[in-house]
């Protein structure tokens, strides 16, 4: 299928799901909806570094924050000199500014491979969280408040409005990590992934490619973060840097399956939701506690997630 | 005045120090010798921290005393989930970032967990010493501190002998040079692992009671660790036991000091940014292979 086919189709998916849901007219389901959205974005763009390059980010709850705090730096300018960033410009400001730190931990940290990135990453995050502490313009460790409009025009709810950005997201990056899978640039990922030695010796430029993975997974983790207190109104260190974050960008493409862009977005569509309804209906501790528990049981039995469970499945079936 | 504060900064960073190297010691063996990224590690601390102070406060007892009866136990945790990590990932030959986010879960799970069962408050103990200080002309020692630097300096001591003098000892050391050749000496390179895998894991008892002697606890303690203990362990040289020592007192003293001049909010960055800074330019710590 070719990109603006599948690009079509998907939009035309997106488009179902919203009409749908304004058909049903429960704000709460945009609330929780938009959970879910939000992580299906953070799952790939965790996996087109981890999935497809094979490099482990533990700091993923950094890059969420950078978008997260890059939209209350401007909230808290526009304050000052009374003007207000649309939100979709936000975004795009949150991304520009988390892909810029995806460049700059990719020149740190070109040296280092598999554990090592891994724990760099995420020592990245406690010296970002740091320093956003320390920073009293963006609320320090007291946090800020965002005040969104309750009404926008056309749409009438503030939560549809933004529950429509995050879709048109979810669209923009399952595109992105599709194309990038099958282009020439997914092909030298998968080098890296299975032997960066062989891939650097015959001539891939492995160098600029992680450093183009980092940056374009940098970018959707703070497009998918800057909307975000407009979604919470109040933001605050412990908030914005969860570890919660950090697990579920592994944990949902794992659950998944790290190979395609398919995966990361059944695991983050399935391991959300089902968040959602923990949270609901027994406690927000435990749904973390089932999350690191199916982290475990999926890394140790079905090393390929659930993709890979459905692919054998099937392949059976066809022998017999 | 600023001379006596900085004199009582570093005083009081070596001992901080010599508590994180009890802290790295078991991460040096695991991750340093046996190449199993345990980052866990720190969570399993908290774990010995809580057990330090479920029974000290029960029972009143010591919480050294209580984590030095603990050690079995966790000797044989560390059993426990090397044989997991063992059949699941270095028997089928995965690739190490699988279990990396094996122990990333492990870590997540054990801090539920303990949230779960002790709720989010600070845990603390009491211990006879915890109020009492030691004074040499300007120089103060609280005890709170003192003694378990001086037991770690001990655990420290025991260790580096146990590696450089016994048998499994010195196994462990060669198996993470070449596990093959070790097989040729008629010597199981698994058990060793094992062994050393536990002993690491026993470590956690000791400095999850020096951690709550010193400080109070939440169950999320464990995440401000991750970072410290593989910038010690990085920045001692990987495995190398007197490295990690050094580089503990190094980062204790720098982080003390830090916190005296600009306030406890920037500690935190100060061993995450040396490690990124370690890692950046030297990759191969201080004493190095």
């Amino acid at each position: 299928m070719h990109t603006p086919k599948f690009t079509l189709i998907l939009a035309a998916v997106a488009a179902v799901l919203f009409i749908a849901f304004r058909f049903i007219g429960n704000d709460y389901l945009f609330f929780a909806g938009y959970t879910v959205l939000q992580y299906v974005v953070i799952a790939t763009a965790w996996n087109i570094l981890g999935g497809y390059c094979g490099y482990v980010n533990f700091g993923s709850a950094g890059f969420f924050a950078v978008g997260v705090y890059s939209t209350v730096f401007f909230y808290n300018i526009g304050q000052e000199y009374d003007f207000q960033l649309p939100i979709p410009l936000l975004m795009v400001i949150g991304g520009v500014m988390s892909g810029l730190l995806g460049l700059g931990m990719g020149y740190l940290t070109l040296r280092l491979r598999g554990v090592f990135f891994a724990i760099a990453t995420l020592a990245l995050l406690v010296v970002i969280e740091t320093f956003v502490v320390n920073w009293s313009f963006v609320g320090g460790s007291r946090g800020a408040y965002i005040i969104p409009p309750s009404e926008i025009p056309i749409l009438g709810a503030f939560i549809q409005y933004l529950f429509l950005l995050m879709l048109i997201l979810v669209v923009l990056s399952l595109v992105a990590a599709r194309t990038i899978e099958r282009s020439s640039l997914g092909i030298g990922f998968a080098t890296i992934r299975d032997d960066e030695l062989a891939a650097e010796a015959s001539g891939v430029p492995t160098l600029r490619l992680k450093l183009i993975a980092t940056v374009v997974s940098g970018t959707l983790f703070g497009m998918a973060g800057a909307p975000f207190p407009y979604y919470i109104g109040y933001v605050e260190p412990g908030s914005a840097f969860n570890l919660a974050y950090s697990v579920n960008a592994i944990a949902m493409p794992m659950i998944g399956g790290t190979m395609t862009w398919v995966g990361p977005m059944v695991g983050a569509l399935l391991l959300s939701t089902l968040q959602q309804v923990i949270t609901v209906t027994i406690s927000s501790a435990a749904n973390l506690l089932i999350t690191g528990l199916l982290l475990i049981g999926f890394v140790i039995l079905a090393p390929k997630g659930l993709v890979g469970l459905w692919h054998s499945f099937t392949a059976k079936g066809k022998q017999s | 005045m600023q001379f006596d504060l900085l004199i009582n900064a570093i005083i009081a960073g070596l001992m901080l120090g010599a508590f994180y190297a009890a802290v790295t010691a078991g991460i040096s063996i695991s991750f340093g010798m046996l190449d199993i990224v345990n980052i866990a590690h720190p969570g399993f601390i908290i774990l010995g921290s809580y057990i330090a102070y479920i029974v000290s406060a029960n029972f009143g007892i010591d919480p050294i005393v209580v984590a030095i009866l603990a050690l079995p136990v966790f000797y044989a945790l560390g059993t426990g989930v090397y044989g997991i990590y063992f059949q699941s990932f270095e028997k089928r030959g995965q690739d190490a970032l699988r279990g990396l986010a094996f122990f990333f879960g492990l870590l997540f799970v054990t801090e539920v967990t303990l949230i779960l069962v002790f709720g989010v408050d600070y845990r603390t103990v009491d211990t006879v010493y915890a109020g009492g200080s030691l004074k040499l002309g300007i120089m103060e020692f609280p005890l709170r501190m003192l003694v378990p630097a001086l037991v770690s300096i001990a655990m420290f001591a025991a260790l580096q002998l146990y590696m450089s003098r016994t048998f499994i000892g010195r196994a462990v050391m060669a198996v993470s040079q070449d596990p093959q050749a070790l097989e040729l000496m008629a010597v199981d390179p698994t058990r060793i692992k094992r062994i050393a895998f536990s002993i690491s894991m026993a470590t956690c008892a000791l400095a999850g009671a020096f951690l709550i002697v010193i400080q109070p606890v939440l169950p999320s303690s464990g995440r401000e660790y991750i970072g410290r203990v593989f910038a010690i362990c990085v920045l001692g040289g990987l495995g190398s036991l007197p490295g990690t020592l050094i580089a503990a007192l190094l980062i204790g003293v720098i982080e003390s000091i830090a916190t005296t001049f600009y306030g406890p909010s920037w500690a935190p960055a100060v061993s995450f940014g040396l490690l990124l800074l370690t890692l950046a330019v030297r990759p191969s710590g201080l004493l190095g292979r």
